[in-house]
């Protein structure tokens, strides 16, 4: 993209970070950046808490018998683990983060349309915090993340209120990012910003808060009808007073499925970017993956059924819920195909960001195809409720969304804190990631065929071997995980100062100077052309 | 250590077929990528004389071969899964009956013919089994990970599932759903045996027939004052209707199954036989789970006499 206003050219004195001091100008704060770096604190602490949990479910998964943790408290570690990760990480995640600090500069705006409505939906994140560390401290909840009834409305004796209240309160920070994204992509765009000249980032953001606003009010009626079950005995999912308990599924679901497309476009989003900055390449396919994005959160509402294969649904009903399943594979698999294409004849750097877009891309593959597997209603029986399934699902949300999210937080990070990171340490944080995290997790394909069911405290000999690795790798993505936060840290005081555009890249954020003023440009951008509008090489002939 | 598990049921070899197909085609499309990457992150680096990309545009025909062959590939995924799935949903009509019972945290077994068993399960070989379960609390499910078969058990209906084990042996089975603090001890085994070896394991077992305890019951519960079966009855008879079409006050007919004779146990005034009021009283909470499936082994044993004729 080029504007046509010229640019500063002397340091900017005053920026986002420096205009004013104290707990009272962040906490009151309504500067979208300034909103994104308080997501970005409270989700680095939610992304700690949910890992103890998860290292302590794989220590005692060491050996075949329950010894470290008692079941009770296994049980409520893995609920905590997936609670924590799930709402206060992954859907919150790239949106509130990365989208809160560089959705408004991508398109040469001031700020978010609504920037108290984006102070709120920090505060109901806090609020719904609140209520989930309340429920971890009092006690625990041990129902899973899923709170299938009638076990959470009639038979766990665990804190579920706390959390489930929490749960509500945080969908709606949710609703209010989505809200507030789609009126600043609608309203807020630069001159000559037209729809297609926009970066696909921002398309994946479009097309996630179409999901969180519409998707997420049925999270807070599912909810709340629990509550009302498990609090005043109405009967809705319990049998004995006359409920249904696969009803419960099907409402959960209906929200949770098309979350885990919150959870995995504003990735894809990412790598849209990160490919082409470091392809120094335009994207391949422009259209298609744009319209990829909008195919996903579209048919990401109608497949929800794809968990209930065995749960005791029409055979009928499973059928169709298989076949969108696989439709929904496809937009999944033009976009892995397009960022594959971009590479080519590209001038590839490898730079840090790069490295965990290449590792998203490998393991996105690895993560969606084996979501075939599970879509495959034959299939499905046998290794659904399997760690074949925890497998699954941590390729796309671990070795997808985690890797992009620190490929989109490294890649911005210049930009952030007007500061560079250390290359040598994040390029040697990103192997250690991809090597930990295939560890981790490729066993647990072989021990879910093999027949190990997911949430067990206990489970038998043979298994142990595939457990053990698993741990091992456990350990090393722990290591992964803590490097960044640290040589972060580190860079805000001695990293080098980043200048305004240290990538070379396009898009309108590089424009403005690292860390950005207050109301972000000094001169309204304008733009006459396509996104990543890098020059080209005559084509090589012969 | 075990890489691969055992296949001890007919539907077990079909699986892993699909399996290797999806496998075949995975791998294939995982290593194509991670090829492409590699062999472009080596050949496209940036270093002097490759300091400018060469700017393409997309391409149409190619986005196009793109879709339509995952396209083409899902759908043989599909057809050849939802082809297994229903033939695991369908069982034989001759399967061997077994009633399960699921609760926090054990799984009970009851044979038509008489014995009763606690997270074990004694099946023949080469014969297909049915089993028909329910949960008296939370929803499990049973897994048997050998053969392949997995289905939830949930309170307040039925559901089933069916096999025909291969090999004898004795397999693991699980509780693949959540159930509370001991669900990783819900476990048990599926030990099977030769159809002569079964018969004699069978023989040697104690306890009434769930169709001589459901008659039991019947008259113990006082069934029998309405359901006596003759003209003047003020119920509907009951021998001969499991299996039954029903035609109900509202109009609709169904096919008298378990889950039929389960809910009209339980909740009498659900579906009303045409032709009769609504006087029956609930037996929720007066007869247990596995109460209700000897009343209905004894409505079925009904069947078998008036169909049958005495044998």
């Amino acid at each position: 993209m080029t504007t046509a206003a010229a640019l500063v050219a002397e340091e900017p004195r005053l920026h986002y970070l420096n205009e004013s001091y104290g707990v009272r100008s962040w906490l009151l704060t309504t500067d979208h950046k300034r909103v994104g770096l308080l997501y970005l604190i409270s989700l680095t602490g939610a992304f700690f808490v949910g890992g103890f949990f998860a290292v302590m479910l794989r220590v005692e998964l060491l050996t075949p018998a329950g010894d470290l943790l008692q079941a009770e408290t296994y049980n409520k570690f893995f609920t905590m683990h997936g609670v924590i990760m799930v709402f206060f990480f992954l859907v919150p995640s790239i949106p509130a983060v990365l989208g809160n600090f560089v959705l408004p500069l991508m398109i040469g705006a001031r700020d978010v349309a609504f920037p108290r409505l984006n102070l709120l939906s920090w505060y109901l994140y806090v609020l719904g915090a609140s209520f989930t560390t309340y429920a971890v401290v009092s006690g625990g909840v041990d129902t899973g993340w899923t709170f299938y009834t009638p076990y959470s409305t009639m038979s766990s004796t665990t804190q579920v209120m706390p959390t489930a209240i929490g749960i509500f309160i945080v969908g709606f920070s949710s609703i209010l990012t989505g809200l507030n994204f789609v009126v600043t992509i609608h309203r807020m765009r630069a001159p000559g910003l037209t729809w297609f000249r926009l970066p696909l980032f921002v398309w994946s953001l479009y097309a996630t808060s179409l999901i969180q606003i519409l998707a997420t009010p049925v999270l807070a009626i599912t909810v709340m009808l629990l509550g009302l079950e498990r609090l005043l005995h109405v009967g809705i999912f319990d049998p004995a007073l006359g409920g249904d308990p696969v009803l419960f599924q099907h409402l959960f679901w209906f929200y949770s499925h098309p979350a885990v497309y919150i959870m995995i476009l504003p990735g894809m989003g990412v790598i849209s970017e990160l490919v082409t900055c470091f392809a120094r390449k335009r994207i391949f396919g422009y259209h298609y993956v744009a319209f990829s994005s909008i195919a996903i959160a579209v048919f990401g509402f109608l497949v929800w059924g794809h968990h209930l294969f065995v749960a005791g649904q029409s055979v009928y009903a499973a059928m169709v819920f298989s076949l969108l399943s696989y439709l929904v594979a496809i937009p999944s698999a033009v976009k892995v195909f397009n960022w594959t294409a971009t590479l080519h004849k590209g001038t590839l750097e490898f730079r840090t960001p790069l490295l965990y877009a290449l590792g998203f891309i490998g393991l996105f593959t690895i993560g969606g195809l084996t979501g075939l597997f599970l879509a495959s209603l034959g299939m499905d029986v046998h290794v659904t409720d399997t760690y074949f399934v925890i497998a699954h699902f941590h390729y796309i949300m671990v070795g997808g969304m985690v890797m992009g999210y620190l490929g989109g937080v490294h890649y911005w990070w210049p930009k952030i804190s007007g500061r560079m990171y250390p290359e040598g340490w994040g390029r040697l944080a990103a192997l250690i990631i991809f090597i930990g995290f295939n560890l981790t997790f490729f066993p647990q394909f072989i021990l879910g065929y093999l027949g190990m069911p997911r949430r067990y405290h206990a489970y038998p000999d043979e298994f142990q071997v595939l457990n053990v690795m698993s741990t091992a790798g456990a350990s090393i993505l722990g290591v992964g995980y803590l490097l960044p936060m640290i040589y972060l840290l580190w860079s805000l005081r001695y990293g080098e100062p980043a200048g305004n555009n240290p990538w070379d890249a396009t898009g309108l954020e590089w424009q403005t100077p690292s860390p950005p003023p207050r109301d972000n440009f000094e001169v309204t951008p304008v733009v006459t052309g396509e996104p990543y509008a890098y020059p080209g090489r005559e084509p090589a002939h012969g | 250590m075990p890489l691969f598990p055992e296949q001890a049921s007919t539907l077990a070899p079909r699986v892993d077929a699909l399996l290797f197909f999806l496998l075949g085609v995975s791998t294939f499309f995982t290593l194509l990528i991670a090829g492409c990457i590699v062999v472009f992150a080596i050949r496209y680096r940036r270093r002097p004389g490759n300091e400018m990309a060469e700017q393409v545009e997309g391409s149409d025909r190619l986005e196009i071969a793109w879709s339509v062959i995952p396209l083409l590939l899902c759908l043989v995924m599909y057809a050849w899964g939802a082809q297994l799935y229903f033939a695991a949903a369908t069982p034989p009509p001759e399967a061997l009956e077994v009633y399960s019972v699921g609760k926090q945290w054990m799984w009970k077994f009851q044979h038509l013919s008489g014995p009763r068993e606690i997270n074990e399960l004694h099946v023949p070989v080469g014969l297909p089994v049915k089993v028909l379960m329910t949960s008296q609390d939370v929803i499990h499910s049973l897994f048997v990970p050998a053969f392949r078969v997995k289905q939830d058990v949930l309170p307040g209906r039925y559901t089933q599932l069916w096999f025909q084990a291969t090999r004898p042996g004795t397999y693991h089975l699980f509780c693949a759903e959540y159930c509370g603090t001991l669900h990783s001890g819900m476990i048990g085994q599926v030990v099977a045996m030769e159809p002569a070896d079964f018969q004699r394991w069978l023989a040697g077992g104690t306890g009434a027939t769930p169709a001589v305890a459901g008659e039991k019951l019947f008259t113990d519960l006082g069934c029998i004052t309405c359901h006596r079966g003759d003209a003047q009855a003020r119920c509907p008879e009951l021998a001969g209707l499991f299996g039954r079409t029903v035609s109900l006050t509202t109009g609709r007919t169904l096919t008298a199954d378990e889950g039929y004779i389960r809910e009209s146990i339980l909740d009498p005034g659900a579906k009303i036989v045409a032709g009769y009021q609504n006087i029956m009283p609930t037996y929720q909470g007066l007869v247990s789970e596995e109460g209700v499936l000897e009343l209905i082994a004894y409505i079925k044993s009904l069947q078998t006499t008036e169909a049958k004729g005495p044998s």
